[in-house]
């Protein structure tokens, strides 16, 4: 028999009787009254920032003085200008020297301050990991409650990968002294949409 | 057995000052878990939700694991199953030597420890380099982790600093934690971009889907996994859950139970390899299917592995988490370990206070001091436990059901006490290690009690 059939056979054997599913009553679960200054009180809490921006004009414009300044800077939201497609294909070495990345998130969870992004919406995988500063544009509307509502609106498995991002990349594994930069983004900003 | 945990202890109590550190450090942990856990009011029904997701998982987890792998295949991840450690390793290594690999990194997983991963791949010439900032501090120094969440917490900075004056060449005594992990980020940033294979652990595994979720606060295993060829995830089978719904009730109580913190900053949800990669999951046995089977300890395997249990125990903070000699510490590793190997770890369920910390904070709620003291029962009476403790035991039970006995031995003993306090207070009596004897009463409360009542009445 294979180690396949061994395991699943000792488990059928030895695991208890067939219990039912809890079922998740959302109506015992914290609702914010202003969902936005959740999300921007906790979110500041670790490590990130948060602005309330009227529309995209302010962004279009710190995106082309970024894109000036000589650093390389990836832009991956088409509201905001051309995407930079071609970073899909780069390797890691050259990933490794992008400064900031702009990127669109699909939903905010006002508990956390965590912004889900999907595989699409980052053209690479690493660029929201590898790039020295990270900033994620979300629309005021789509910050939910809790992770039961995140989960709710999301279809997880809809795309290969995708990630929920709360603040910088952090850790405290020296003495428990919180550092921000472990190996992620130094930096965490979003942009929220009114 | 070779090793104990009281002996590992006394070594490590040794050093009053840092015993001190490392209690309160952890215990510090501990209240951020309170805080954010008092954040909500719906925590205890979070917890029930937890427990009760992972009772049905285990009560239908063959089925779950089919509908796993079906999925996952579909998705085209390969799936592999391991019996034990060393098939774990083997096939670890059979897909390194497949694709010729040289440079791994990998992300926490204690799995891995548990099988000895590194050391199996060091032995057939493979250097493994484990990017978790803690991790990579112990691996340079030739340790294990301390802890499960936070793998060099028995080490101060300036141990880091000198660790890594050694291995990355720092400046000698800068103890900045801040200037230290800088230096970490640029040494694991190069390992990260030269590595093919990134080996991760997983922290949830959703039948429904076929993916699995994989959480950290550093980025490490995203840097990892998403630059390598090859990307192999392994797990132990109770990592599995029903839904991806369900990953909101884990999600919430994971990150809180753990630090503090509301959710990690990294919370990944692999489903497929990316065009031109490979993604491997590898499940694995070892042990867990005979702990399913054994009824007071199935529900052990419900552990997410977030080491509330160890950061609130008065034995853990004070005794170490290399004390426990196992690749899982704490409470916790005391009711997995014994399953694994009953004799090497017949002493861990007696580490513990049996004070019942443990299971108020778990957040899966896993009665782990009710467990501990279900395997002393075991334990003594599989005969693993030292003779000097089984006569000691033998003796009381002797004692205690002989009341006449234990007036007379009561009686002897406070006179002797007070008469000879040299006869007890010395180092041939156990009890008097670090510890200040009691003052002998004169009489016991039995006497005093009968005497009041007849003046009563």
């Amino acid at each position: 028999m294979s180690a396949r059939e061994n395991i699943l056979n000792a488990i059928a054997r030895n695991q208890p009787e067939l219990i039912d599913v809890p079922v998740i009553d959302q109506n015992a679960v914290i609702r914010y009254e202003d969902k936005y200054v959740q999300f921007k009180t906790v979110l500041e809490s670790i490590g990130g920032k948060a602005e309330l921006i009227s529309d995209l004009a302010v962004l279009k414009q710190q995106l082309i003085a970024d894109k000036q300044s000589g650093n390389f800077v990836v832009n991956a939201i088409a509201e905001l200008g051309d995407i930079d497609n071609q970073i899909a294909k780069l390797p890691a070495f050259e990933l490794e020297k992008i400064e900031k990345a702009y990127i669109k998130g699909t939903v905010g969870v006002a508990e956390n301050g965590a912004v889900w992004v999907f595989e699409s919406q980052m053209i690479n995988r690493l660029v929201p990991f590898i790039c020295q500063h990270l900033i994620l544009v979300i629309e005021k509307k789509d910050i939910v409650d809790t992770m039961h509502q995140a989960y709710e609106k999301l279809d997880v498995s809809k795309e290969g990968f995708g990630v929920f991002i709360a603040g910088p990349s952090k850790t405290a594994d020296i003495e428990q002294s919180l550092v921000i930069g472990a190996h992620g983004a130094r930096s965490a900003k979003i942009y929220v949409i009114e | 057995m070779t090793v104990k945990h009281a002996d590992l202890a006394e070594k490590f109590i040794a050093d009053e000052p840092r015993t001190d550190w490392h209690d309160e450090t952890l215990w510090f942990v501990r209240a951020k878990r309170d805080k954010a856990a008092h954040g909500l009011p719906e925590w205890e029904q979070l917890r029930e939700w937890g427990s009760q997701i992972k009772n049905r998982t285990l009560s239908n987890l063959s089925n779950y694991l089919i509908e796993f792998e079906k999925n996952a295949l579909a998705n085209g991840i390969k799936v592999h199953w391991a019996s034990d450690a060393k098939e774990h390793n083997e096939i670890v290594h059979e897909i390194i030597k497949k694709h010729k690999i040289q440079k791994i990194v990998k992300s926490k997983s204690m799995l891995t420890e548990e099988c000895h991963l590194n050391e199996y791949l060091q032995h057939h010439g493979i250097e493994v380099v484990d990017t978790d900032l803690g991790e990579r501090i112990v691996q340079f120094r030739k340790e294990p982790p301390s802890h499960i969440v936070l793998p060099a917490i028995h080490l101060k900075k300036e141990d880091v600093s000198a660790t890594f004056h050694e291995h990355l060449q720092t400046e000698k005594g800068n103890n900045d934690p801040q200037y230290l992990t800088e230096a970490a980020r640029q040494h694991l940033r190069n390992k990260f971009v030269e590595s093919d294979l990134a080996i991760t652990g997983v922290n949830f595994a959703i039948a429904e889907t076929g993916g699995f979720v994989v959480c950290t606060n550093e980025g490490n295993a995203d840097m990892g996994a998403h630059t390598a060829a090859v990307h192999i995830a392994c797990m132990g089978f109770e990592k599995l859950i029903p839904k991806a719904e369900h990953l909101s009730v884990f999600l919430r109580l994971l990150a809180r139970s753990a630090t503090g913190q509301p959710i990690t900053t990294y919370s990944s949800h692999f489903h497929k390899p990316r065009p031109n990669q490979e993604m491997h999951v590898v499940i694995v046995d070892n042990g867990r299917s005979k702990q399913l089977g054994r009824e007071d300890f199935r529900n052990s395997l419900k552990c997410i592995r977030c080491a509330a249990c160890f950061n609130t125990c008065p034995v853990y903070r004070r005794s170490g988490g290399h004390s426990y000699h196992t690749a899982v510490a704490g409470p916790i590793g005391s009711i997995l370990n014994p399953n694994l190997d009953m004799k090497a770890n017949a002493d861990l369920p007696f580490a513990s206070t049996l004070c019942g910390s443990c299971s108020n904070v778990c957040p899966v709620k896993i009665n782990i001091h009710e467990q501990l003291w279900k395997w002393r029962q075991v334990i003594v009476s599989e005969g693993y436990v030292a003779t000097g403790k089984k006569a000691g035991m033998k003796g009381a039970s002797f004692l205690f059901s002989n009341p006449k006995m234990y007036r007379l031995i009561g009686k002897v003993g406070r006179w002797s006490m007070r008469a000879f306090p040299l006869m007890i207070n010395n180092k041939a009596n156990p009890w008097f290690k670090q510890r200040e004897m009691p003052e002998a009463p004169k009489e016991s409360f039995r006497d005093w009690y009968l005497k009041n009542k007849k003046n009563k009445s």
